[in-house]
């Protein structure tokens, strides 16, 4: 018990010392923290103050018309009356960034409006969208009138559609419905908890093979399985390893809540304006959404989410690590020969994440069933089924044949690593790989 | 002299074919041992399962009279002919890693490394990754670790090869430092000028057989053909059928002026005696005379190859 407990230390201290993980570790974070902070700060950026100076050729922008084009907190119009060329020399004095010109055509029948926009800097998109906006709803404005329509009929006119999903087997728990919304919260919720799982198992699985590899290349596993059983190496490796995993999810799992939370409050000012200045133009469309989405997210039950994740987590590594450390055993010393071998455990993975992307967009079909029970599937599959509340019964029996498997798994990849890590200089097929386990000590 | 290792009738068994065929054999205590055999002889497999790393299929094995068990592990050192070390680990740390693994306690462990490291001068090294070593310094340190936990059975498997001269009669010092304080070492090797110079026992495995095993001199005593080289001055002299003697076939032609010096097996029934007297009476300028004894690459051959010398 000492030796393997040593044989997890090692593993654990030699890999987390590394630069390379050190730097993947705060970088990864703070890499999260840039994006998210340049691209706020790009979209506050938007935000200035800025006049557009209006040259108008046609009758379109004339007060009998009706009102003129609706400023924006954010974009002023203000409308000029002289040539094109004097237009664009008293930009400067205007203080404006950019002179919109409506070329003189027929207003009678328009249905493209002919504009352009003179300007030294470009138009950001959401000023251009913005402009683009006015003048339409101008237009159509000034037509509705032409045509006698009353503006309010047209308005009922216009139907937005919700759709509210209900279940009709399980029984009602509050309010017996999910919103739409709640749906599209979940399916991400869950994709988010299977790649990561996905993600995790090729990370982490690679480096224990890579692990096994560099001992058997080197020789030394012979030094060290005289002293500690081959099995014991293995699940030292395993644990170490995984132990490396977990360090560098809570250092995310702390520092990435943290950071957002920062930058949330360096750029809060500014995006409560944004938000008004949206309210004010758009109506409260975005806003509304991004309260349920966030009404959603806090509806879920975290405590549970959390440790069947982790469960799921734990036992899908340990599954595919010792998969991992049997294929890593059966490599030669040069890379690419055992390659082939690689396939054993990439393509369950790969598969079980194909199937968990189609069972998520139906979490109670067949498919997302029978994946989240056969056990090299279920690891990624059910976590993504897990936020949808699948019966309890369901994830009892998923965990429990995953639990089974996982120690049958790493059982039979302890046999075929005892073997494969004496093997020197030969070229291991498949055949030969599953008639190790056969072998006797 | 009590054995502290015995191989009793071992078998291993492969899916195919048998790399250890009823082998026994002892190794003394506290002697050189050198086992022999050539590529693919099965010294591997016999290594391994002394050193506890696969089980036999057959067979026991003693170590200082008890059956063997991976308790023994803490009397064994082990080091393999292909060597290597965690390359992003440092020097210290890598031996103490290992040395605890043999269940050495940590801080026994730091103060015999630190006394390595003086003797070999390197104590600099402590800090050092792996990987900044040249393959020289890698296999000092590898040797360092093989013997800190003072075995009482030390297993070297071509402990020379890849050594600088410099460090190969540094690390042959060592071991015949600790071979005098009573340690038992087995040299598994083809270099058989190493074995007649180190050697005091050794046995020659083929096929997974016990060949050959025996005291080296013992060995020699047994190969040896009644040749003999007789060296002279002056004149030719002619050798009559009726001589106790035949003209043998020389060894090593080229190191000798064959004017000078001429290679003699005995007939049966004759001696050296008899031999120097038949020369006597001819009046034959004797300067040198001495019975040549087999080298060992000639053993190993014969035995291996079934071959008269």
């Amino acid at each position: 018990m000492d030796k393997i407990w040593l044989i997890i230390k090692r593993e654990y201290w030699t890999r987390v010392r590394k630069k390379s993980f050190l730097l993947a570790t705060i970088l990864a974070p703070l890499g999260f923290a840039l994006l998210m902070g340049v691209s706020l700060w790009l979209s506050t950026q938007g935000a200035e103050e800025k006049t557009v100076a209006v040259l108008d050729e046609t009758d379109l922008l004339q007060t009998r018309q009706g009102r003129a084009l609706k400023d924006s907190p954010y974009l002023k119009f203000k409308l000029v009356n002289s040539s094109l060329e004097t237009a664009k020399k008293g930009l400067d004095s205007l203080k404006a960034v950019g002179l919109l010109h409506i070329v003189a055509q027929d207003t009678s029948q328009l249905r493209n409006l002919r504009v352009d926009y003179y300007s030294d800097s470009e138009l950001g998109l959401i000023s251009l969208e913005f402009i683009k906006n006015s003048l339409s709803e101008h237009v159509k404005n000034i037509k509705v009138k032409k045509a006698g329509l009353n503006e309010t009929i047209l308005a009922s006119f216009e139907t937005s559609v919700e759709v509210s999903s209900k279940t009709i087997l399980k029984p009602a728990k509050d309010d017996n419905s999910t919103g739409s919304m709640r749906i599209y919260v979940a399916t991400a919720l869950g994709a988010i908890m299977m790649f990561l799982i996905y993600i995790v198992v090729f990370i982490y699985g690679n480096m224990v093979m890579r692990s096994v590899m560099e001992e058997k290349t080197n020789r030394i596993v012979e030094v060290i399985i005289s002293s500690v059983k081959p099995f014991y190496l293995m699940l030292g490796k395993i644990v170490g390893v995984g132990a490396v995993g977990i360090t560098q999810f809570l250092i995310w799992a702390i520092t990435v809540p943290l950071l957002y939370m920062g930058i949330i409050f360096v750029f809060a000012p500014r995006l409560s304006e944004l938000a008004n200045q949206q309210a004010a133009t758009a109506g409260d469309v975005n806003i509304n959404k991004i309260n349920a989405i966030m009404a959603e997210l806090g509806s879920f039950n975290y405590g549970s989410i959390v440790i069947f994740f982790l469960l799921f987590f734990i036992m899908g590594y340990v599954l595919y690590a010792s998969l991992f450390a049997a294929v890593g055993s059966a490599m030669s010393d040069d890379w690419g020969e055992g390659q082939s071998l690689t396939l054993i455990v990439a393509v369950p993975v790969i598969l079980g994440f194909y199937i968990g992307t189609a069972a998520i967009q139906n979490p109670n079909g067949n498919l997302a069933f029978f994946a989240s029970m056969f056990p090299l599937f279920s690891p990624i599959v059910m976590p993504a089924r897990i936020v949808f509340e699948p019966a309890w019964w369901e994830i009892a029996l998923s965990l429990l044949l995953l639990l089974a498997n996982s120690v049958f798994f790493v059982w039979l990849s302890g046999r075929i690593y005892r073997v494969g890590i004496l093997l020197y200089g030969k070229k291991i097929g498949f055949w030969e790989f599953t008639k190790f386990m056969f072998r006797k000590e | 002299m009590s054995a502290i290792l015995q191989l009793q009738n071992v078998v291993k068994q492969y899916d195919n074919y048998r790399a250890v065929d009823n082998l026994s054999f002892e190794i003394p205590e506290a002697s050189v041992f050198g086992f022999l055999g050539p590529n693919g002889a099965g010294k591997t497999s016999t290594i391994r399962i002394i050193t506890t790393i696969t089980k036999a299929d057959g067979g026991k094995i003693l170590f200082n009279n008890q059956p063997l068990s991976p308790t023994h592990v803490s009397e064994i050192g082990y080091m393999p002919e292909e060597r290597g070390l965690y390359k992003s680990m440092k020097v210290g740390e890598t031996v103490l890693y290992l040395a605890q693994l043999k269940g050495m306690k940590k801080s026994a462990a730091k103060a015999e490394l630190d006394l390595w490291l003086k003797k070999f001068d390197i104590a600099s090294w402590y800090d050092k990754p792996i990987e900044e070593l040249s393959k020289g310094m890698q296999q000092k340190v590898q040797f360092i670790s093989t013997v800190l936990h003072r075995p009482k059975l030390l297993i070297l498997d071509e402990p020379f090869s890849g050594l600088d001269p410099i460090n190969a009669v540094l690390i042959q010092d060592e071991i015949t430092e600790m071979h005098k304080n009573g340690t038992t070492i087995v040299f598994s090797t083809h270099r058989m000028e190493q074995v007649e110079l180190i050697c005091e026992h050794i046995v020659l495995i083929n096929k997974g057989k016990n060949m050959l095993n025996g005291e080296v001199k013992a060995i020699k005593e047994q190969f040896k053909k009644n040749i003999y080289k007789i060296d002279w001055a002056g004149e030719r002299f002619s050798i009559e059928e009726d001589a106790p003697f035949i003209i043998a076939d020389n060894p090593n032609a080229a190191n000798f002026n064959p004017a000078q010096s001429l290679f003699i097996q005995l007939k049966p029934n004759n001696s050296p005696q008899i031999v120097l007297r038949y020369l006597l009476n001819k009046n034959v300028n004797i300067v040198g005379f001495n019975e040549i004894l087999p080298t060992f690459s000639e053993i190993f051959i014969q035995t291996v190859e079934n071959k008269p010398i």
